[in-house]
């Protein structure tokens, strides 16, 4: 980039440290913390088997996060597209070779972890459209030939991950990057005609592409009641559990709900539901604080990023975050369908976890590099 | 606009939040404690069943049980086939397992077989490494020390049947037994007593986490009989394979000693469960075992109907005691002929010595002059047609024939000839044995209308007092003592006298003598051809169609005490047959009356002291 020279140049490591926000750092830490209670909880009070390995991997992850948070944000931006091509590809070879489990082929078996492909798509299709959209102007985004390869780019996984079949991850990749969109300036009224046509195509979905059991969870969903013992049983019980919590709780380690097993999946996706049940409506509100402190410094860090490719970049990855706590809360509370969507840094998991710091450490990333001027063709340069 | 958007939904959330942890917090709540709490009933122990000094008739037995809980026992039929050795098990039986095994859920018992006998408990026991998954548990099981003995007064305990279920809880417990017959039918709801509660958490799949609170429930009552024990026993001995029952009953009290009915049923099969050929050869046998014909048979009580027919007699004044009626054998009414058991006649008889000789012609002649109303109305004094109440299920109550009701039953009206059959206990009559001891009981207390009773109390384990189920005292009948002492006179030379019919059954010792009339009860027309041939023998005669044979009696004949009636169905003549059987029973009775114990027994009137189940003796 030669017409406009660096008002700065590039930082050392040791300053980017420095401009690391710590206190974000420390939120996350604490909110997972309150996974790894709920973890040693749903063990019946032993960190074996779940909240041992999930404090291992959230160490990992948080190496990852500062690693990328000093990293370049050239690196990105140039290999946004790769990145999305990569994970793309392994979302191919999960079709073709995953592991088979909970009735959906999600998984690749790494030995030592599982890898849910389906989770980086989330990051790479918000760095991807970021990239797409970091240096459009008004007139670009106003002709629909020029959203042609975004919406390819959203469209393509989303099939694949339905594929799979995973509806909730297909469906929050779809919102997400749809909010990216937004985020870039596209009209509304492209919206809503999109939306009159999603659901229009509503009917050939129901009919030709969902699975049943995928069906019976929608609408189970509509009336949880009508099949107690089926599969309205987790609808049930979850709500059960909730409100018998109360206010306060019914105190660490003595859910009997949870206890119990009536609980179903406590230590993934009705992690919540536990966390209700113990420490009642205040250990519910705590936990959503701290998810709303997370949303306004992200939204912060958007906020006081020069360059466009930031803003997307954080606001997008927020925005997943967002769409990934909110659905899940909504789902245990019966507000929403059971699609099978964790809980962000506290439900059990390998890849949700990775995939959660990676996201944060771009984030970060964005705030350290929130001065870096990256105009169009920044992405082609070679600094 | 994003921001803000995310914000209304997380407020969406907590408002969602807030309506079910606070608003709907109590719903959830009870569904989480429905979900949790399993209430588990507790069967109380079954009240006993003791006779008169507190002896056991009714109790509670340990009945070992070998269980198999499913989830323990990794290869079923090796440890079928291994217990097989020490408790054989059909193929039926193992069906039935591998169903239960089936349909229950792997951590609930399930139990493989009952009444386990002490050896087989051992060597189970003694095996339990190569058996193990299997358990032996302790239940309780309902047992009749006495069996056949005791069965027409308890009855039988067995399992719910579908129409018997009334929503008690307890009726639906696994292996719940509940009273079928007898004094455990009558008192069942008391011996049953209150089922507790224990309160389990248990898991989503319904398995015992802990127990959480125990409600201890009220065991059943205990039911203090009339009956005595022993005598029971030594009547439904002396009765034997005959078939045939007894009454004994304190003629003032009306307490019964005993009330014996046989061919009897062992009450402890039916607990245990009856096979299909038990059952019917049960029901198919002639001599009907599960029939109480002291309460149920209903006869024609014959000769001992004569006492009622004099006094009746009496009452009306047609006779006094001193009328006297020749008899030569035969009576003439019309174109009827009426005989007298004795063929050449008895001669001249007066009122007792017609008793005593037991002459038909007399009681042609007397019933003809009092007429079938008076009678009637006589016998229903003395406790006939009608349910005395002694507390049994199934107490007939006989016929006693009028004119209104041969009106209205058989749409025609009365003969004199069935008059003159009803004075010697015949035709239409009917009478229960133990309407027949309470006659006897009637006529020598008094005239004081005693009735039967056989439950003295029920003593509550929890409620104090027991209240005393028997009687104080029974209103005046009304007859004119100098007639009863004429009965009493009468019943006395029928055993006490060379002429009396059943002179050869009296009892010797002056201190036990017993008063008392036979009566012989034709099942059968005697045709007149027969009679010109001579009438067949008993003997000669198929079982079905000889007479019964029927006793009442009384004892000491100084101071009666105690009443007895004995019907041995075909048993022949009642001087023959049923007299000697009461003369034991009255002897037997006498013997053990308290009041001759000086060995420091209970005294007959002290009432029980309370006795804890366990302290049975």
């Amino acid at each position: 980039m030669a017409l406009i020279p660096a008002r700065q140049p590039e930082m050392s490591i040791a300053q980017k440290l420095w401009q690391v926000n710590w206190s974000l750092v420390f939120l996350i830490a604490v909110t997972a913390s309150v996974g790894f209670g709920m973890l040693y909880s749903a063990a019946s009070g032993d960190v074996d088997p779940w909240a041992s390995r999930q404090m291992v991997r959230f160490g990992a992850g948080l190496v990852l996060m500062i690693v990328i948070a000093v990293s370049s944000i050239h690196f990105w931006l140039r290999y946004a597209y790769l990145i999305y091509v990569a994970s793309f590809g392994l979302l191919i070879v999960v079709e073709l070779f995953g592991s088979v489990g909970m009735g959906a082929q999600r998984w690749i078996d790494l030995g030592f972890m599982a890898l849910q492909p389906s989770e980086l798509m989330k990051i790479a299709v918000i760095l991807a459209l970021a990239r797409y959209f970091y240096a459009s102007r008004m007139e670009d985004v106003e002709r629909l030939t020029y959203l042609f390869l975004p919406v390819i780019l959203i469209a393509a996984p989303t099939a694949m991950i339905v594929r799979q079949p995973d509806l909730g991850t297909a469906i929050l990749l779809a919102a997400s990057g749809v909010v990216v969109f937004f985020l870039a300036g596209v009209r509304l009224w492209i919206f809503v005609t999109a939306g009159i046509g999603a659901i229009g195509s509503m009917v050939p979905v129901w009919n030709f592409v969902l699975l049943d059991y995928q069906k019976a969870r929608l609408l189970t969903y509509l009336r949880p009641e009508q099949d107690p013992l089926g599969a309205g049983y987790h609808v049930m019980q979850s709500k059960i559990a909730l409100g018998s919590g109360g206010i306060f709780g019914k105190g660490f380690l003595a859910g009997s709900q949870s206890h119990l097993s009536f609980l179903p999946e406590k230590h993934t996706d009705f992690i919540f539901t536990m966390l209700a049940e113990e420490f009642g409506m205040m250990g519910g509100l705590g936990l959503m604080g701290l998810y709303a402190l997370l949303l306004i410094y992200g939204f912060a860090i958007s906020l006081r990023c020069r360059h466009h490719f930031g803003r997307l970049v954080a606001m997008g990855i927020m925005t997943v975050f967002f769409l990934n706590f909110f659905v899940n809360i909504a789902m245990v509370m019966g507000l929403l369908p059971v699609v099978g969507m964790p809980l962000p840094l506290v439900s059990y998991g390998g890849t949700a976890m990775l995939t959660l710091m990676i996201g944060f450490g771009l984030v970060m990333n964005v705030f350290v590099h929130r001065d870096v001027p990256l105009g169009p063709g920044a992405a082609d340069t070679d600094r | 606009m994003l921001f803000g958007g995310k914000f209304v939904l997380m407020f969406g959330l907590v408002g969602r939040m807030y309506y079910l942890q606070v608003v709907e917090g109590d719903r959830y709540r009870t569904l989480a404690d429905d979900n949790r709490i399993s209430l588990k009933l507790l069967a109380p122990p079954r009240g006993q069943i003791v006779d008169r000094f507190g002896r056991p008739l009714a109790v509670n037995q340990q009945n070992f049980q070998v269980r198999l809980i499913p989830e323990n026992v990794p290869d079923l039929d090796r440890i079928l086939s291994a217990l097989s050795s020490i408790v054989p098990i059909s193929d039926g039986e193992k069906k039935r397992i591998t169903r239960e095994i089936k349909r229950r859920r792997r951590f609930l018992p399930i139990i493989i077989r009952e009444n386990l006998t002490w050896p087989q408990v051992a060597r189970i026991e003694a095996n339990s490494l190569e058996l193990s998954g299997l358990v032996i548990d302790v239940g309780e099981s309902r047992f009749y020390p006495d069996g056949e003995a005791i069965a027409p007064i308890v009855g039988y305990v067995a399992g719910v049947a579908e129409k018997e279920f009334t929503g008690d809880p307890l009726l639906e417990l696994p292996g719940f037994r509940i009273g079928k017959a007898g004094m455990e039918k009558v008192h069942d709801l008391a011996l049953r007593g209150r089922g507790g509660t224990s309160q389990v958490e248990v898991n989503a799949v319904g398995r015992e986490i802990r127990e959480l609170a125990r409600a201890d429930g009220q065991p059943g009552s205990e039911a203090w009989l009339t009956i005595d024990r022993e005598l029971q026993n030594f009547v439904s001995r002396r009765l034997g394979y005959k078939s045939a029952s007894a009454v004994v009953m304190d003629v003032h009290t009306g307490e019964v000693l005993s009330l014996a009915s046989t061919p009897s049923f062992d009450p402890n099969a039916f607990n245990r469960g009856l096979s299909r050929a038990e059952w019917r050869n049960l029901i198919s046998n002639p001599r009907t075992p599960l029939n109480n014909k002291a309460i149920a048979g209903q006869y024609a009580p014959g000769s001992t109907f004569k006492m009622i027919v004099a006094l009746a007699a009496l009452e009306k004044g047609v006779v006094s005691h001193r009328s006297q009626v020749f008899c030569n054998g035969e009576m003439k009414l019309g174109n009827a002929t009426f005989h007298c058991w004795k063929k050449e006649g008895h001669g001249t008889v007066d009122m007792v010595s017609a008793i005593t000789q037991s002459c038909d012609i007399y009681f042609y002649e007397i019933a003809r002059k009092t007429g079938i109303d008076r009678i009637a109305a006589m016998a229903r004094r003395l406790g006939m047609g009608q349910v005395l109440g002694v507390g049994l299920p199934g107490e007939k109550r006989g016929l006693i024939p009028t004119r209104a009701w041969k009106k209205k039953a058989k749409g025609t009206s009365w003969q004199q000839g069935e008059t003159v059959l009803a004075g010697i206990g015949q035709g239409f009559i009917l009478t229960t044995p133990l309407q027949l001891a309470v006659m006897v009981s009637r006529l020598v207390n008094g005239g004081r209308a005693v009735r039967p009773s056989l439950t003295r109390q029920v003593v509550s384990h929890s409620e104090g007092g027991p209240d005393s189920l028997v009687p104080a005292g029974f209103e005046d009948i009304g007859i004119h003592p100098p007639h009863l002492d004429i009965m009493a006179k009468a019943m006395s030379s029928v055993t006490n006298t060379s002429l009396g019919t059943a002179f050869k059954a009296r009892i010797q010792d002056p201190a036990f003598a017993m008063g008392g009339k036979t009566g012989t009860v034709q099942v059968r027309r005697i045709s007149k051809a027969e009679r010109e041939t001579g009438v067949l023998k008993n003997e000669e005669l198929e079982w079905h169609e000889r007479d019964h044979a029927v006793f009442v009696g009384y004892a000491p004949v100084e101071a009666p005490r105690y009443a007895v009636s004995v019907v041995v169905e075909h048993g022949g003549s009642g001087s023959s047959s049923a007299a000697p059987i009461a003369r034991d029973i009255l002897l037997e009775v006498q013997r053990r009356d308290p009041s001759r114990d000086t060995s420091g027994g209970q005294a007959r009137h002290t009432p029980p002291m309370f006795v804890p189940s366990e302290g049975e003796g």
